[in-house]
């Protein structure tokens, strides 16, 4: 050790930071499939950061544990150590350096919050051509008890509206998302599908309108990195661009009551022709009755029958059903 | 060593040591204890105005809030704050009598606004559940009613010990002073409230 | 140095007392701080330990996917109750109430506190509110979680959540008190000779936490106030169905409830700044930065309450907003970090049980602290927002944080509180227990809640079932942590070897009185003639341990 000039010491320590850094931030492993083209914004943003971390982590760990075992108490050695106060320099080298980190993570976030359209929750052409920043609240909740009469105030929409490239124009799906104790319902206005599955065709931009009947929900499908709190009262609204068919969990991220973890259901992503085929199917299994169908708000079933048809999805058994039951 | 050449205990030097004027600590005290106290406010006030801000009418015309008597009620209570001072400048000058001529005035008025503010509970013909208005009504009046209260015992305990003999005077006052400190902070909640509940509805 | 003789009755306050106190004076309304601390920290380890019996059960819970061990509403009391009690009965009144009362007044050369009977008030309405928290587990317990969001808070255990309501109103009536009295104690009560840039670190600490606690406790006790009236008296502040804002809530809860986690860490700052110059026979390095970064961190900590909302009903500027607030958080928490590692550096560092705490404390804190940033930015919240990444956040930096700070200063002043050393190859035991099982418990949640399991769930998706049984082994393994911790305690409290009255060689004032010290902490009071980390230069000088 003696032998190596300190320079050259630090050099290597953090060329192979670096590389450790690095190497870990690309191959952590720690994230789900992505699923959407958010989640590859929100992965870059994380592995940036993971790379950010590890280089920290390493460097503090290590003067621990260097210190822990080059500066500890020898046998019999009483003395104390050097008494050095303080150090100016480098103070305010390490004050300035995460303060850079820090602004520079700060912009990033900006700039993904925008590309992911968190800027423009609410803003968004209505069929009719006039932009207003208020959800028409008929469409916007086919569940919803019609009781609630329009307001005459604008309400805010929270959550993720149309992605920057996007912005103004309309999604090419809408679909209603109601969460209740214990279940998600879907509901495509355009077509009156009702359903418990959601369905979309990939690379489609859907736009989920969100709302809640009892207590508060969060709908987060962890494939699409993306989640948003349904809030009764409140509207708030997701916007997302599946790019992987396949079939994700929904899953439910906000404590709604004791069976908060079985509140789950999938989200399908199909092929264009696929998901034509299955609105083609529902609709006409919907055809007779399909006035029916829309009359019977799930929420007038109990839990315990609404949920029953999903039992084997969300793996939960008959005997947890029958608590629902109460 | 911070202290001491060497660890022996109960063997180290002292220098000059003033004895505390305890009294201080006690009117700091409060008065850290009242920032912390306008917090709750704050925070309740804070909710009265987004509630405003995202209602359609506030407050609905069913509960409508009456403005004479209030107006009334906050004269007397802001009159009342002057009153208390005057009683702390008697004590000041050692006029312990000059202090129980006021703060028993001060009592009267504070215990008129409580009157008034029950009355006005009684004449508006809507309670605490009504609506979201008249829910925010009674708890911020009501708990403000609930200081003013607390206020008047403070002082009517400070008339009790006034009663004896040099418990107060020129330097020994700091029970009267708490109590006007704290008369003074009802009185600024009361300000506060008033512009939000019963002033903003005239704009 | 002047040499005036004066007896306690003649300088600061004085109140009638015996020579010593005897152990049934540890149950009465006692009014001396090192009394009142010691009756903090008793009853805030016994929490602890009713809170970890409940995450055991939790654990238990979580080693299969289904419910299957307890009833999932029974699991939400579990963990409502379990958080709330590590929180509120555990690290705030052991930190504050234990650490702050027993140590500013030894520290700043004072008789008490400036309120004596204030502190000992502020103390026993905390035991009603703890048994408060027991009884409502007879009544279903609270099952809405620590945060107890509204509408569910108001339509579940009516009763066992208003009793939740009243008990935390209580602690924070007791937290507010508090402050005050530290806040007062610490500006006016110092020895005259004790200057501000003299001030022990610990201090300092404190003087940031009551700040906190006396803004931002207030705002809990009003949001508080009215969920108890919606439940209770049929009001409707946060019904959505009658114009209520449940959103509103939120943001009353986390004013104060993030400063709460600054109040939980500032206190544990400030005892490892006392730990670690001692034991590394080092001046503590930067001690201006780590004092003014206290109360950066105390200033900045009152305007981020939002980054625990990301998901909730936020627009997009405030998102945006307290990204970047919570973010510049990071640098005076770094500050500090960096400087206790300097600290370290070039010193003699004496590897008992109090230092191994410290450093567990400074490499664990340092990874939750960097998963904090993380959440911090809203981009990547909105993926792991209320999913074990979160809960392996939080107990990096309450558990590798808070706990290990605790202990670290239990080791550290448990000489001067009792008079006696404690065992050290036990505390060596402890220390290795506690560290695997944190390690072991709460690292692998972070790749649970990256991979999708959502927190406060008694039923999960079988393919986390692995990693969750890791989880729950490390935490059977914290739980026979505590033995040799209680062992050594209940032992050398009353077996262990003698404790000088400066074991460790330490500066600070608290060491220049006897262990445990004299009822009112000094016959004459200490003289302070320099700083209270100066060690190292009288090379001379040999630090007996
Ligand atoms: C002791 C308690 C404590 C402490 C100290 C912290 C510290 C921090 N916390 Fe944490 N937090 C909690 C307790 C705590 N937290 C709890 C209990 C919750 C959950 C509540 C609930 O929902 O139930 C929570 C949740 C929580 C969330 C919400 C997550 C969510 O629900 O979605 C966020 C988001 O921003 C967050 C961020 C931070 C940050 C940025 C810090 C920072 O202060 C950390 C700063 C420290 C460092 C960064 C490390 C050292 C610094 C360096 C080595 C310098 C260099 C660093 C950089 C340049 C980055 N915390
Ligand atoms: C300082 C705070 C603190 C501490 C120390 C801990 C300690 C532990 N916590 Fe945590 N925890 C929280 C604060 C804390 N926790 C909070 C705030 C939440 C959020 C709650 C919410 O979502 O609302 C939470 C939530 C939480 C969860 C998530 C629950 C969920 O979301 O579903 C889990 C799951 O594993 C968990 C586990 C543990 C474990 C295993 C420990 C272990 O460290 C415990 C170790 C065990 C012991 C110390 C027991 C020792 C006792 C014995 C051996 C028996 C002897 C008994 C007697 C003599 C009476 N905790
Ligand atoms: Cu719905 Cu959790
Ligand atoms: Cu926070």
């Amino acid at each position: 050790m003696k032998q190596i000039p300190a320079p050259l010491l630090t050099l290597t320590i953090g060329v192979a930071v670096t590389l450790v850094s690095l190497w870990v931030g690309f191959n952590h492993g720690l994230l789900p499939e992505q699923a959407s083209a958010q989640s590859v914004l929100v992965d870059d943003f994380f592995d940036v950061m993971v790379v950010i971390g590890t280089a920290l982590f390493l460097v503090v760990e290590g003067a621990i544990v260097y210190c822990t075992i080059a500066f500890r108490r020898r046998e019999g050695d009483d003395t104390d150590g050097l008494p050095i106060e303080g150090n100016l320099p480098l103070e305010a080298f390490w004050t300035a350096i995460p303060a850079i980190i820090v602004i520079g993570l700060g912009i990033y976030s900006v700039q993904v919050f925008q590309d992911m359209g968190g800027f423009t929750p609410g803003d968004r052409m209505p069929d009719h051509g006039t932009m207003i920043a208020q959800s028409p609240d008929a469409s916007l909740s086919g569940l919803v008890p019609a009781g609630a009469e329009p307001e005459l105030l604008a309400k805010s929409v929270y959550g993720f509206g149309a992605p920057l490239e996007k912005e103004g124009i309309a999604a090419d799906l809408e679909v209603n998302v109601s969460g209740m104790q214990y279940a998600w319902i879907f509901t495509y206005p355009d077509s009156g599908i009702v359903d418990g599955e959601l369905h979309v065709p990939v690379n489609a931009d859907v736009q989920l309108n969100i709302s809640a009947q009892d207590v508060i929900h969060s709908f987060w499908v962890p494939q699409f990195r993306l989640k948003q709190d349904a809030i009764p009262g409140k509207d708030t609204e997701l916007r997302f661009v599946a790019i992987k068919p396949g079939t994700y969990p929904v899953v439910c991220a906000e404590l709604c009551g004791g069976y908060h973890g079985a509140m789950r259901t999938q989200v399908i992503v199909h092929s264009p022709s696929e998901y034509q085929n299955w609105v083609q199917s529902r609709i006409a299994q919907a055809e007779p009755t399909t006035a029916e169908a829309i009359a019977t708000n799930p929420a007038d079933l109990t839990d315990t029958e609404y949920l029953a048809p999903y039992a084997a999805e969300i793996d939960f058994d008959a005997q947890l059903l029958a608590h629902l039951a109460h | 060593m911070q202290g001491a050449i060497d660890s022996t205990p109960d063997t180290i030097a002292v220098e000059e040591f003033q004895p505390s004027e305890h009294h201080d600590f006690r009117v700091l005290g409060l008065i850290t204890f009242l920032c912390s106290e306008f917090l709750m406010f704050a925070g309740f006030f804070v909710l009265f105005l987004v509630f405003r801000a995202e209602a359609a009418a506030w407050p609905p015309e069913e509960t409508e809030v009456e403005l004479l008597l209030p107006a009334i009620n906050t004269v007397i209570l802001v009159a009342s704050s002057f009153v208390i001072h005057l009683g702390d400048t008697a004590v000041k000058q050692g006029d312990v009598k000059g202090l129980r001529k006021w703060y028993i005035l001060t009592v009267a008025m504070g215990a008129t606004f409580l009157v008034g503010q029950v009355y006005e509970y009684l004449t508006l013909g809507y309670g605490l559940t009504t609506n979201l208005f008249s829910n925010c009504f009674y708890l911020l009046t009501g708990f403000h009613g609930l200081h003013v209260f607390i206020g008047l015992l403070l002082m009517l305990g400070v008339l009790w010990r006034s009663r004896r003999e040099g418990h107060y005077g020129t330097e020994h006052h700091t029970g009267v002073e708490m109590a006007e400190i704290y008369w003074h902070f009802v009185d600024v909640v009361w300000i506060i409230l008033f512009s939000l509940i019963y002033l903003l509805t005239l704009i | 140095m002047a040499q005036a003789n004066i007896t306690s009755d003649m300088v600061g306050q004085s109140f009638p007392h015996p020579d010593e106190w005897k152990w049934y004076h540890y149950f009465t309304f006692n009014i001396d701080h090192k009394v009142i601390g010691i009756q903090y920290l008793v009853t805030a380890f016994f929490f602890y330990l009713v809170g970890g019996v409940m995450a055991l059960v939790m654990r238990s819970e979580l080693a299969t996917p289904s419910a299957d061990l307890v009833d999932p509403n029974f699991y939400n009391a579990m963990l409502t109750n379990h958080g709330t009690i590590m929180i509120f009965f555990w690290i705030v009144p052991a930190a504050i109430g234990g650490f702050g009362n027993y140590l500013v007044p030894l520290m700043i050369g004072a008789r008490d506190m400036a309120f004596p009977k204030l502190n000992a008030l502020a103390f026993w309405i905390t035991v009603p509110a703890g048994l408060m928290i027991i009884g409502s587990l007879f009544f279903g317990g609270a099952q809405a979680g620590w945060t107890s969001y509204p509408p569910l808070s108001r339509i579940t255990a009516n009763t066992a959540q208003s009793m939740w309501i009243l008990a935390i109103i209580l602690v924070g009536t007791s937290s507010i008190m508090g402050a005050v009295n530290f806040l007062v104690t610490i500006w006016k009560m110092r020895v005259p000779s004790l200057k501000w840039d003299q001030l022990p670190l610990f201090c300092w600490a404190m003087v940031a936490t009551s700040i906190l606690a006396l803004f931002s406790t207030p705002v809990l006790a009003a949001g508080l106030t009215l969920l108890l009236f919606d439940i209770n008296f049929g009001t409707s502040f946060f019904d959505p169905d009658k114009g209520g804002d449940v959103v509103m809530y939120q943001h009353l809860f986390w004013f104060y409830s993030h400063p709460a986690v600054y109040l939980m860490i500032l206190p544990i700052f400030g005892i490892m700044s006392e730990v670690i110059p001692v034991h590394a026979r080092k001046p503590i390095f930067g001690y201006k930065a780590i004092a003014y970064s206290s109360l950066a961190i105390c200033l900045v900590g009152l305007f981020v309450w939002v980054h625990h909302m990301f998901t909730s009903g936020t627009p997009p500027w405030m998102r945006m907003f307290f990204t970047v607030s919570t973010l510049i958080v990071s640098v005076p928490t770094g500050v500090k970090i960096f400087s206790w590692v300097a600290t370290l550096w070039g010193g003699k560092i004496r590897l008992n049980s109090a230092m191994l705490f410290a450093i567990g404390l400074l490499a664990m804190f340092v990874l939750g602290g960097l998963s904090g940033v993380t959440l911090g930015t809203a981009p990547v919240d909105i993926h792991v927002h209320d999913t074990y990444y979160v809960v392996a956040h939080f107990h990096y930096v309450l558990f590798g944080g808070s706990v290990f700070g605790l202990y670290a200063g239990l080791y550290h002043w448990f000489p001067k509180m009792t008079g006696r050393m404690m065992n050290e190859p036990l505390g060596k035991l402890h220390f290795v227990m506690t560290f695997i099982g944190t390690n072991l418990t709460f690292l692998p949640m972070h790749e649970l809640g990256l991979k999708g399991m959502p927190r406060r769930v008694a039923m999960y998706d079988p393919q986390f079932q692995y990693i969750n049984i890791i989880c729950t082994i490390g935490a059977f393994l914290l739980g026979l942590s505590v033995l040799p911790f209680i062992i050594n305690a209940v032992w050398s409290w009353r077996n262990g070897p003698k404790a000088s009255g400066n074991p460790w060689n330490a500066k600070t004032l608290e060491w220049t009185t006897a262990s445990p010290p004299i009822i009112e902490n000094w016959n004459v009071l200490p003289v302070v003639t320099e700083g209270p980390y100066e060690y190292g230069h009288d090379p001379a000088e040999v630090s007996s341990s």
